[in-house]
This record gives structure tokens, sequence and C-alpha cells, in this order.
């Protein structure tokens, strides 16, 4: 019944695990909505209809007596501090102090640029290379700076489309190379501004797979609404094949560029 | 200035020193009149508000049919809609909002609630209003400038905002930012008046908790907007610097962009409630009038605004939830943003407690009164969902929070403003608006108005996000379904717009053709009902002495059901 409500008012199919609790609570502020505001209108319509000149032609210069709505304002605080201490402060809590830990975790990189993603996994390794503005260099293949002496970097690959593998908690640091984007996944419940110059990071475990589309959510310029990219969560055979064949043409093209002693690039 | 001037008259002769201009350019351009000043910044304010609303216009019709040719405009570039949207915002804002609920009201209420015969400085008042007009204008060159407007959101958010070859306007950056800093130079000079004209020049016998609990909520408002707008100034500033001559104080390089953010929702926010007071105000006054009853809880409410103040101070970071902020810093900001919702609801309980047991007649003001209840309710319920962290990161930058925040401006500008109008007009014309016209008006606007927004919680809630030129490439938001919620707002806007002829034709037919108005039309207590319709310069013949509140309303034991400040008995 809880979470009925979300369904009435069109909240999209959810695709992740914590999105579970979050839409519990929004199915609760739902309600805690409604009660508020049909209570308070039913207050104000009676008030206005009981009240009105024809029916009351003489006002009551003293008017309201009592406490009754002192104890309602009361109760409404009350539902309030549940809601936020309940609800709202653990959530938060959860998603922004506690990270997942463990092999199970993937981490990755999202750096915004107008106007595109670019989505950086670690390779087989499973370690992520240093990146640094310095080293932007897109022409040559490396659009989101990895440090070429960096020995982690070499088998890291990047890719426009965000692929996760379904049932695992990803962790990714979002950033910016321009102006403020925002990395909005909506089936996740999920979005995190990419600032330039900050490293700020999201979670979540994607719990069923699919293709959604990442739309920014950040006013980044006239071309913010082409800046699309898609989110695709697929079983983890699927993005293991497909992170093992990017991640060695990364490599082989890292060490080629090595070998022929041009400008570096992974 | 005479400390004592509280009652002493002493100031009076140094107000009367600037005499009743006589030609045409003295007496409506360039006049020190407080009320003359408030039909400029009212006036200014409600063409700004055309502007707006045709801006809001071409959108919306852009957003129902992204490929159609918009008629009275032509077809949109991605560019041009950032520049609308942009525009729209800050217009809405700074230049309608701002004017008409807090210097035109203002201006024109505060010499007259209080009983004096103009502000405290008058030249300083003018000037006021100079600085203003300038700034409307350099806002508009903006559009004519090349490479045309401003299109970085509102919120005007470096990088974006600081670099020409992020913005794609060289110019409009630059003329955006130096109009709003000018703008609120302007409201800085009027807000000094204000304050000081209500404390030192009150009427003889009118103690504190003796004004109009309006006149109370103005000054709140303008305390909280001086107290807010200092660092948004000098970010301006900075960013200003940032834009011509390449600092970085906002850029990545060894500066910071979530610092103008702060800096900016540090004034942003406690502007909310910078146009809200005032307008709570009004409706306290017209709900008094139009039933007969003295406010409820006259002192808790002027108590709770306070409160309200000092909270809107605090609440600033809940707009950076998703920015990167501190999570243990962001569970405070919902803490706070929680809590000032409950003087809030205060406020709004004592004025339908006002109403209770009151004899309520529904002439025009009233319903606008009652109409922004409503309407702001569903704006605070609303709220729910976005001062709570967690909720928010989903809403963030959807259409859930540009639907949240037009239901609590749309009923505090549009709504407020037109119960002003409304109320005010007897008084500033000395004629009275047609009420059935005033009725299709009012009838027609609000529900319209709903018509408009409620879609738009739903777009919202099914995760689109704002500030989108054409949403044909994302499968999940092209849907028949979303694009149906778009149309029925586009269409809804146009019958809203529609809707405000019979204003325009009640406003003229009355202006030549009103019955006459009479000093005081709707049998209110407050002093600005004892001058003249309309008052002439200087107010009064001789400055009004106050007796009493200005609630007292139905008096046991008295034969009128109201009771004039300044009647001696």
């Amino acid at each position: 019944m809880v979470s009925k409500i979300n369904e009435w008012f069109g909240i999209p199919a959810l695709a992740s695990e914590h999105g579970e609790l979050l839409d519990h609570m929004l199915g609760f502020v739902h309600w805690f909505m409604v009660v508020l505001f049909v209570g308070w209108s039913a207050y104000l319509v009676y008030v206005l209809c009981r009240f009105r000149a024809k029916r009351n032609p003489q006002a009551d210069y003293h008017g309201v007596r009592g406490h009754t709505t002192t104890h309602l304002e009361i109760g409404v605080v009350i539902v309030e501090a549940i809601l936020l201490l309940g609800f709202a402060f653990p959530l938060w809590a959860r998603q922004a102090d506690e990270y997942p830990t463990g092999p199970d975790v993937l981490r990755m990189r999202a750096l915004g640029e107008k106007f595109l993603w670019n989505f950086q996994y670690s390779g087989n390794d499973k370690m992520l290379g240093v990146n640094d503005p310095k080293f932007f260099n897109p022409n040559a293949g490396n659009p989101v700076g990895i440090d070429a002496h960096d020995p982690n970097g070499k088998d890291d690959f990047v890719s426009p489309t965000l692929k996760l593998p379904v049932g695992r908690p990803v962790i990714i640091d979002v950033s910016s190379k321009d102006v403020i984007h925002n990395l909005a996944l909506v089936p996740m419940r999920a979005a995190q501004d990419a600032t330039p110059g900050v490293r700020a990071h999201m979670w979540f475990k994607p719990v069923k797979t699919g293709t959604w589309d990442i739309i920014c959510g950040q006013l980044c310029g006239p071309g913010h609404a082409q800046m699309k990219a898609v989110l695709e969560v697929v079983e983890q055979k699927d993005f293991d094949e497909w992170s093992k064949g990017q991640s060695e043409g990364a490599k082989k093209r890292s060490s080629e560029a090595a070998a022929a002693g041009k400008a570096p690039a992974h | 200035m005479n400390p004592s001037s509280v009652t002493a008259p002493a100031h009076q002769a140094d107000a009367h020193a600037h005499h009743e201009p006589q030609g045409f350019f003295s007496k409506y351009l360039f006049s020190c009149d407080h009320k003359v000043i408030a039909l400029q910044y009212t006036l200014t304010g409600m063409f700004m508000a055309v502007v707006g609303v045709y801006m809001s216009y071409v959108f919306r019709m852009h957003l129902a049919n992204p490929t159609a040719h918009i008629p009275f405009y032509g077809v949109l570039s991605p560019a041009a809609y950032n520049s609308l949207v942009t525009n729209h915002g800050t217009i809405m804002i700074f230049w309608v909002a701002m004017p008409v609920l807090l210097a035109g009201l203002g201006n024109y209420c505060i010499p007259l609630m209080i009983g004096c015969d103009d502000m405290v400085f008058p030249r300083v008042n003018r000037l006021s209003f100079q600085i203003f007009f300038l700034s409307t204008v350099l806002l508009l060159l903006g559009f004519i400038a090349p490479g045309g407007a401003f299109g970085g959101a509102w919120t005007s958010y470096p990088p974006l905002s600081a670099k020409a070859d992020y913005n794609m306007t060289p110019w409009g950056n630059k003329i955006w930012l130096l109009a709003v800093a000018l703008e609120i130079v302007a409201f800085l000079l009027g807000g000094i008046n204000f304050i000081t004209t209500a404390m030192n020049s009150r009427a003889k016998g009118m103690k504190m908790f003796d004004m109009p609990v309006l006149v109370w909520m103005i000054v709140i408002a303008t305390i909280i907007f001086m107290m807010s707008v200092g660092p948004l100034v000098a970010g301006a500033v900075m960013l200003l610097l940032d834009q011509t001559v390449g600092t970085h104080f906002f850029g990545a390089q060894g500066g910071d962009p979530v610092l103008w953010q702060h800096l900016f929702w540090f004034f942003g926010h406690p502007e909310v409630y910078v146009l809200l007071l005032p307008e709570l105000g009004v409706v306290c006054e017209i709900i008094c009038v139009f039933s007969r009853k003295p406010l409820f809880g006259y002192k808790t409410m002027v108590y709770t605004t306070f409160m309200v103040g000092i909270l809107s101070m605090v609440v600033w970071a809940h707009h950076q939830f998703v920015a990167g902020i501190d999570p243990r810093m962001a569970s405070i900001f919902s803490l706070t943003t929680i809590i000032i919702s409950i003087p809030v609801a205060v406020i709004m309980f004592g004025m339908i407690a006002t109403m209770f047991k009151g004899s309520i007649d529904f002439k025009v003001p009233m319903l606008w009164a009652v109409g922004i209840i409503v309407e702001f309710l569903l704006g605070g319920v609303t709220g729910i969902y976005l001062g709570s962290s967690a909720l928010d990161v989903y809403f963030h930058d959807t259409y859930f929070v540009v639907a949240h925040f037009h239901y609590t401006l749309i009923p505090l500008v549009a709504f407020g403003g037109f119960a002003i109008f409304t109320y005010y007009f007897p008084k500033v014309t000395g004629k009275m608006l047609d009420e059935r016209l005033g009725q299709i008006h009012f009838w027609g606007t609000a529900i319209a108005f709903n018509f408009v927004f409620i879609p738009l919680f739903f777009s919202g809630l099914a995760g689109e996000h704002r500030r989108i030129y054409d949403y044909s490439g994302f499968a999940e938001l092209a849907t028949p379904g979303m694009l149906k919620m778009r149309v029925i707002a586009t269409h809804a806007l146009l019958v809203m717009m529609a809707f405000q002829l019979p204003f325009i034709w009640n406003v003229l037919k009355s202006l030549f053709a009103g019955a006459p108005a009479g000093a005081n039309p709707w049998k209110a207590n407050t002093l600005e009902w004892a001058a003249d319709s309309p008052p002439p310069h200087g107010n009064w013949p001789e400055l009004p002495e106050v007796h009493r509140g200005p609630y007292e309303y139905s008096v046991p034991g008295r034969e009128d059901d109201y009771w004039p400040q300044n009647a001696a008995n």
C-alpha cells in the first residue's frame, strides 16, 4: 500500500538496491503530503463555508479558543521528525558514508565534458589509473587524461556507454573537464554533480538488467539537451567478456604507442 | 535625525521641504513622492511581468511541439531556449516580484500605514528607482547584444557563467551580471528607507505593535534581504572579474566553482522569504478586513516571522545536496529546512484561524488572498520531498522542483500581485474595480494555473529533467504520456494568458468609468484608508493620531464593525 502510491504517481521502475528504501520513503512522504493537504484544505473549506457572510453575518471578536490546533501542529512535527530521523537520515548516511568495500565492488570514473560522458574502467588489473587534466588528449585517444607512466592505467579503457554488471555495487568518481554537469541515473535513484576540480563520488547496486538513457542533470551550455549517454546493466559474464576485450585492446594500444615513442597514450 | 521623533513631529518639517511638483516630468518621472515611486516600481514590474510571461509562452509552446513555428516568435534555437529560460527566471524574481511585492508595496504602504507624509529619505528613494530603471534597461539590452542574452540559468553557476567559451554569450553574461548587481543596489537603497521610516516616522500614539502586520513583514523581509545580499554582491564582483580579466575565483584552477553556489544560495534562499513575507502580510490585512475579525495572534505572528527570518538564513545548502557537499552538512541543512516549515505553518494556520468565526465576504481581493493560501499549501507540502536530502537526489533539477517553486512563487507573485492590485486600486485611483470582471479573472487564472503546474509535478515524478531543449532523443521522456503532460501545461498557460484580458479590460474601464471609491471602501481600520483616495502629495491635511491597534474589528458593544486606528472613539 505504501509503495503502491508511487505507481499511481508515475514513479519510473526501479533498478537499484538502495532505491528500494528510497521508494519506500517516497511512498510515506506521498501519503503524509496527501494527509496534510487534505487535512488543511478540509479545515479551510469548512471555515470558508461555515463562516461566509451569508451564513454568519456577525463576526465574533474573540474567535478561536482552545488548543486542538496546537496538538495537531505538534503531531505534524512528530511525523516530520520520524520521516527525517527514521528514514531520511539513515538512508542518507548509508548512501553518503557507508561506501561498499570488498573485491566485489566495481570502481570507475565518470568524466563529463560538453556535451558527452567518458566512463573510465579499470580493466583487467582492477586498478584505476591516475588521471590529471594536464594529460587530456582526446585526439590521441586519451579523453580522460590517464597518466601514461602509471602502470595501473595501461589497461584502463574508456567507454561512452555506462555498462555495469548486475548485482555488484559500483562506486563512480564523478568529475568534469569544463563546466558543471550532473550524472543523473533515474532508474538507480542516484545523481551526482560533476564539478571541475571536485572529485565527488556516488555508489549504488544495480539489481536489474536493462538499458536506459542518461540525461545531463545540470544546464551545461547550448548543447545541454544533446548530452545523452546510455546506461546498460548486463549479466556478469557479458560484462566480463566486454571488459576483457576492451581492456586488452587498450593495453595493446598503449604498448604500441610506447614502442613507437610517440606521445604516450593508453 | 532626532531620536525622539518616534512621536515628535520634528522631521515632518524637513520632509515637507519638497513641495508638490507641478510639471509632468517632475510630477511623474522625477518625483520624490513615495506614492509615485511606488507606482513607477509597480508599473515597471508589471511591464516586466508581460515580458517574462511572453518568454514562458515561447518556451512552453516549443516544449509542446519542438519543431513548430511559434506564433509571434518563430523557431526556437537551443541557445535562445537557454536564454529565455534563464531570463524568465531572472525577470520574474528580480524584475517582477521584487519591484511589485517589496518596492512597490512597501513604498506605497509604509508611509500611509504608519501615518507619515513620506519616506525619511525621499531623494534616496528616487535614486533607488532610477538605478532600478537603469538595471531594467540594461537587462533588456542583453537581448540585442552580439551573441544574445545570457543563457546559463538564473543561478548562473560558474564555470559556465564565467567563461564566454562555455556560455557563448560574451556580452550577455556580463550584462546580465551587471544588471542583477545594479538591481540589488537599488533595493538596498530602498530597504534603508523602509526600515528607517518604519522605525522613526510612526504617527503620534502608534507603538511598534500598533503597526499593521504588513509593515512588520516588509521590515523583516528587508532585514533578511540586507543580511543575505552582501555575499552575493561580493560573489558577483568576483564572477565579473572571472568573466572580464580572467581571474579564477570560481574556476577549477585554484578557485572553487562550489563557492559561488554557496554565495548565491546564501542569498537565493532567504530571497524566497523576502518575497514571501510581504505577501503574507498582505494576506493578513485582506483576511482581517474581509472577515471582519481581529488578526489571530498578532504578536505570535510577528515573533514567528522573525523566527522564519532567522531560519531562512541557514537553509541555503539544501540546493546543493548533489553538489558533493559534506554529508553531515547536508543532514543539518535537511533538518533546518524541515524546521522552517513549522513557523510558516504557524503563520498559515493563523490566517485560517483569523477567518474562523469571522463573517467572510468574498470580494475579489479576498478571493485572491484565499487563493494564495490554498495554492501555497500545495507548494509547501511538496517542499517536504525536496527538503529531505535522500529524496532530493532523485528530484534534483527535475520538473518536480519547477512545479514546486512555481506553486510557491506564483501564488505569492501573481496571486499576491493581483490581491494587492485589487485591494489598493480604489485607494490609488479613487475608482472601484468591477466585481464581476474581477471574479472571472480570478477563477480563470486560478484554475488554469493548476492545469499548468500539476502536470509538471507528474513530469518531475517520472524523472523529467528541466532546462532540456528537446526531449525527443530520450526514449523514456519522449513517450506520448510524457508529451501529453507538456501539452496540457502549454494549453493551460494559453488559457491563463487569455484570462488576463478581463483584467486589462477591467482596469481600463474602471479607470475611466469606475464608481468613485471614497476614502474607505472596504471599511478597514488601518491608516491608509483614512487618507483621501488617491492620497494627495504629503498624504494628509494634518498628520493622523493613533488610538488603537490595527485589527479592532467587530468589537462587542460598538455599532460599527470596524474601528479605525485614528478614530478618537
